[in-house]
């Protein structure tokens, strides 16, 4: 790995320029892929307006997943086709799979179709932080509610996040908790709620093999009912004797409680966590790497990462504070951090979407709408990341795996399929018999300043695509090569201007017709061929 | 389902060269069978040397049999009478002074002239021109497939999936310079890999990074692009071909002084190094010459000048360098422009988009001389004079496939859709 300058800007309020390059950089980290209108609308508010923006804006929750699924072998005898399956409470081998099918193409959609806001994005965050499997779950209602409690609580208070998500029926059978019994204790979601959920592994977190017995007896009693599809609290199978817990958690006792009210055991446990300020360090920590760059120092340990915590625990783990200090401060704004990341699978594929604004067949046509969310959500999973099923409870490796973090998505076998992804997207698209997704290039280029002028067009497209600068050597070739077909010097600029001229005022003449589309085609292709556009 | 067939319909694009850092990447692992071999004496491998934005061929073959009409045609520009290279044999035509090595190459017989190259009814738009040249097309026929990219999908039949293979371990053909041609364009899929930088080149056979700048996105950069290469299935054979080359001609200018003839050099090495690619294609540019394209005073300088003197002396250095590495006869070269300029100058000191030109021919194989007549000049052209076609562009194509590459002539007629007379250009043919 390479070395490069340390980042030393802090987590004081930032104050220098704002312009589209910033807003660009607050914008590709928050949300998947800009728009243009996106950067236009934010780029003439404050810094400060924006991230109010994408932080509060109450966005109505979307309508929930239907029947896409009826084909030659199956047709919902409960559910009408575009109808909504959630309030079914009947799961068998034949809906079970479509259902699951349905939800997570309807996830993807609320990808493409986000809001200014943060919330989707915080919502795979907090799906590969609070892991769970569709493949284990296996019920396509739990994984819809599952996901739903990510986005109610994406934004809100973390130690309520944590307290509805080890009780949630998704995640009780996932991590086997509807099997803790007093009788016979299961250890697994005791354990990765201390490992993975709240203290973490990091240097300052000590809990013990018996802390994670202990917490494990405290969990013990939850269900899941198959006939509401809910989980409950059977008094009967909890463990009432008391847990004692180690010197970590300041040899906290829980007294056992029995009875009904024996479930406000995981309020204590829960609170006894919370306790320990590694909870706020270690969630901060997650936050910034997913956020801003994978690797944190010992000055954005210190300067960053320890005043975040501090207003986490003193907003009582209110999410929101914490995300407004990193998005309004220096540190976040230090051109260093600028194209720093390496787009993942989900970036990349609905991140192209949304800033070439492709056009999805509406709700009318669901069939077809869904249709292409899925064939995009499958590009997405053969890039290595399948929402909903991340590789295991750690979540996606990319997102921890030191020292290579993000580099992780670009592999001999990746990188030729993100070619080959945008490669497609700009050349024929994905079609459903007559519905396609495809780039429309010249629609894009229109929305580019000056595209008739080429170095304009080519640094406007740059910019719009790209964090990094290209060589300006690169920038001349790109014209001579692609815009101009060879031709050389600055008098032959106005061929491409009368080119693009040309067809603007007639774009079926047959003479123009290829040209202009054709060029675009072959300068967008290039630039998303190009490593950088890997990079956010 | 077959393997072409998943390719066409799930990914169509999938081998469509994605250009990292100018290196052409393939998205095929390496086959374990791929082994350099080395090129055979059959090996016939063509240079196709482009010449971009309207070569002025009056200006670089000059009949000197009309002289008079020639002067008067373009008195602002005109190269002077006793300044023309002349050529053994021929002393009705001579050429720029600005092309010695050319000269001295047609006088040993390594270099034809073919006069009034274009096609009926010839377009003036230097996109839709080039694209006719590269696709083979007739002006008024959309082509989305190059000529030699429909030559080499005849040829190598289920090209990309079963490639490379014992027989054909290279690719098929190879970009220099600029972006994979149109030319290359297969039916489905480009048939060739781009070189994109020269610079890349020598990164490549030198394991050398490209640079990246010394921050965060620049170390994010330098591992794709790392992985990059690495994914390229030819960049191993095409860097073991050019390790096999260690001396070069003396001929070639510095690096970076004359940019063909440093791509040029990077295709004499490849060839020597025993690639058994069939095609590769160079280009320069700068040749739209609307204004001062002669020095006023001294016509056999200026703009024009200056490229002809670059592409005399990159293909001279070429010639020599094939000649001493011993692969001379495996090689022949073809220059083309996508039209020629206007008879009559203009006010500017330079000549506007034309029609026919003459193409050259290079290399030991050919038939040398000169094939056609020198164009007739009006006695008082006028603007809208443009030298006539005496042979079509294509049937030089088909030339070159039946009597270099050995193509037969019903696959031939298939790839250039059309049969045409064919050209005495290549020896013993």
């Amino acid at each position: 790995m390479g070395s490069s300058a340390p980042v030393i800007a802090g987590i004081k309020r930032y104050k220098g320029k704002w312009e589209a390059d910033q807003a660009a950089h607050l914008l590709k980290r928050t949300l998947f892929g800009v728009k243009k209108e996106d950067l236009d609308h934010c780029h003439k508010k404050s810094l400060k307006k924006v991230v109010k923006e994408l932080l509060y804006t109450e966005a109505p929750l979307p309508p929930p997943p239907i029947n896409n699924y009826n084909d030659d072998k199956y047709t919902d005898p409960e559910i009408q086709p575009g109808e909504t399956w959630i309030k079914s409470l009947k799961y068998d081998g034949m809906n079970n799979g479509r259902r699951k099918n349905s939800f997570k193409s309807w996830w993807l959609g609320l990808m493409i179709y986000q809001d200014r806001s943060i919330r989707e994005k915080m919502v795979l965050f907090w799906h590969n932080h609070f892991v769970t499997e569709t493949n284990t779950v296996d019920n396509a209602l739990f994984c819809y509610q599952y996901n739903m409690l990510l986005r109610q609580h994406a934004l809100g208070n973390f130690k309520e996040f944590v307290k509805a998500v080890t009780v949630e029926p998704a995640m009780l059978r996932y991590l086997n908790g509807y099997a803790n019994t007093r009788k016979a204790p299961d250890e697994n979601y005791g354990r990765e709620l201390q490992e993975l959920f709240t203290v973490g592994k990091g240097p300052g977190s000590h809990y013990t093999e018996e802390d994670v017995k202990a917490a494990a007896r405290v969990l013990t009693g939850y269900t899941i009912n198959y006939k509401t599809y809910t989980s409950s609290f059977d008094p009967n199978r909890h463990d009432d004797a008391d847990k004692q817990f180690s010197a970590f958690y300041g040899q906290r006792l829980i007294r056992g409680i029995k009875g009904k009210e024996a479930s406000a055991e995981l309020d204590e446990l829960v609170d006894m966590i919370f306790e320990q300020e590694e909870v706020s360090r270690f969630i901060c920590r997650k936050l910034y790497r997913f956020f801003v760059y994978h690797t944190i120092d010992e000055e954005t340990e210190k300067n960053v990462i320890e005043p975040l915590a501090a207003l986490f625990r003193k907003k009582n783990y209110e999410i929101r504070p914490v995300l407004e200090m990193l998005f309004m401060s220096r540190h976040f704004f230090d051109p260093a951090n600028y194209g720093s990341m390496i787009k993942s699978p989900v970036d990349f594929t609905v991140g192209l979407c949304r800033e070439f604004n492709i056009v999805f067949p509406d709700a009318t046509n669901y069939i077809d709408q869904y249709g292409f969310w899925e064939q995009l959500r499958n590009q997405a999973a053969g890039l290595q990341q399948n929402i909903g099923d991340p590789p295991n409870v750690a979540g996606w490796q990319a997102y921890y795996q030191l020292p290579e973090y993000d580099k992780l998505w670009i592999s001999s076998d990746t990188l030729p399929k993100r070619n080959q992804f945008t490669d497609r997207m700009i050349n024929g698209g994905f079609s459903r018999k007559d519905k396609k997704i495809v780039i429309d290039p010249v629609a894009f280029a229109a929305g580019l300043p000056s595209p008739e002028d080429p170095d304009l067009l080519i640094s406007g497209a740059v910019r719009a695509l790209y964090r990094v600068e290209l060589p300006v050597d690169q920038l001349h070739f790109i014209k001579t090569n692609i815009l101009l077909s060879g031709l050389v010097g600055m008098a032959s600029d106005h061929y491409w201007t009368m080119a693009w001229q040309a067809y603007q005022t007639n774009p079926t003449d047959k003479n123009n017709k290829n040209i202009v589309p054709n060029k675009l085609k072959l300068l967008f292709k290039y630039l998303m061929d190009l490593p950088e556009y890997q990079l956010m | 389902m077959k393997r072409r067939d998943f390719l066409l319909r799930t990914m169509p694009s999938v081998l469509l060269p994605s250009l990292i850092n100018g290196f052409s990447i393939r998205a095929l692992a390496a086959s374990p069978l791929a082994q350099i071999a080395g090129g055979m004496d059959s090996d016939q491998v063509l240079v196709l040397v482009q010449l971009n934005g309207g070569n002025d061929g009056l200006n670089m073959v000059i009949p000197l049999e009309f002289y008079d009409a020639y002067h008067a045609a373009r008195t602002n520009i005109a190269i002077p009478e006793d300044k023309v290279l002349r050529l053994n044999g021929f002393d009705k035509t001579g050429l720029n002074p600005a092309m010695p090595e050319l000269q001295s190459m047609f006088n040993e017989g390594k270099l034809t002239i073919i006069q009034g190259v274009s096609y009926p009814q010839p377009n003036f738009s230097h996109f839709r021109a080039t694209d006719i040249w590269l696709s083979g097309a007739d002006t008024s026929q959309i082509l989305s497939t190059g000529w030699a990219g429909r030559y080499l999908n005849v040829q190598y039949p289920r090209f990309p999936e079963d490639y490379p293979n014992r027989n054909m371990p290279d690719p098929l053909a190879i970009q220099i310079g600029s972006l994979v041609s149109p030319a290359l364009q297969g039916p489905a899929l480009t048939m060739g890999m781009a070189i994109s930088n020269p610079n890349s080149f020598y990164d490549l056979i030198n394991d050398r990074a490209a640079s990246v700048p010394a921050t965060r996105a620049g170390d994010q950069l330098a591992y794709i692009r790392e992985m990059s290469v690495k994914t390229d299935q030819y960049a191993g054979v095409i860097k073991a071909a050019a390790q096999k080359v260690t001396k070069q001609s003396g001929k070639y200018p510095a690096a970076g002084k004359n940019p063909l003839a440093d791509q040029l050099k990077i295709v004499a090495r490849l060839v020597a190094g025993g690639l058994r690619t069939k095609i590769y294609l160079v280009s320069m540019g700068g040749f739209d010459t609307h204004a001062k394209q002669t020095d006023a005073t001294d016509t056999t300088t200026g703009t024009h000048a200056k490229l002809l003197g670059k592409l005399s002396e990159a293909i001279g250095a070429f010639q020599d360098d094939l000649c001493l590495l011993q692969v001379e006869k495996r090689v022949t070269g073809m220059t083309f422009s996508e039209f020629g300029r206007r008879i009559k100058s203009n006010a500017s000191g330079g000549t506007d988009h034309g029609t026919a030109a003459p193409v050259l021919l290079f290399g030991s194989g050919l038939q040398p001389g000169i094939i056609g007549s020198n164009p007739l000049l009006p006695a008082n052209a006028t603007v809208n004079d443009n030298i006539a076609m005496q042979y079509d562009f294509r049937a030089l194509y088909a030339s070159l496939l039946e009597k270099w590459f050995s193509v037969d002539k019903e696959v031939t007629a298939s790839v250039l859709l059309k049969d045409y007379p064919l050209l005495p250009i290549i020896q013993n043919a």
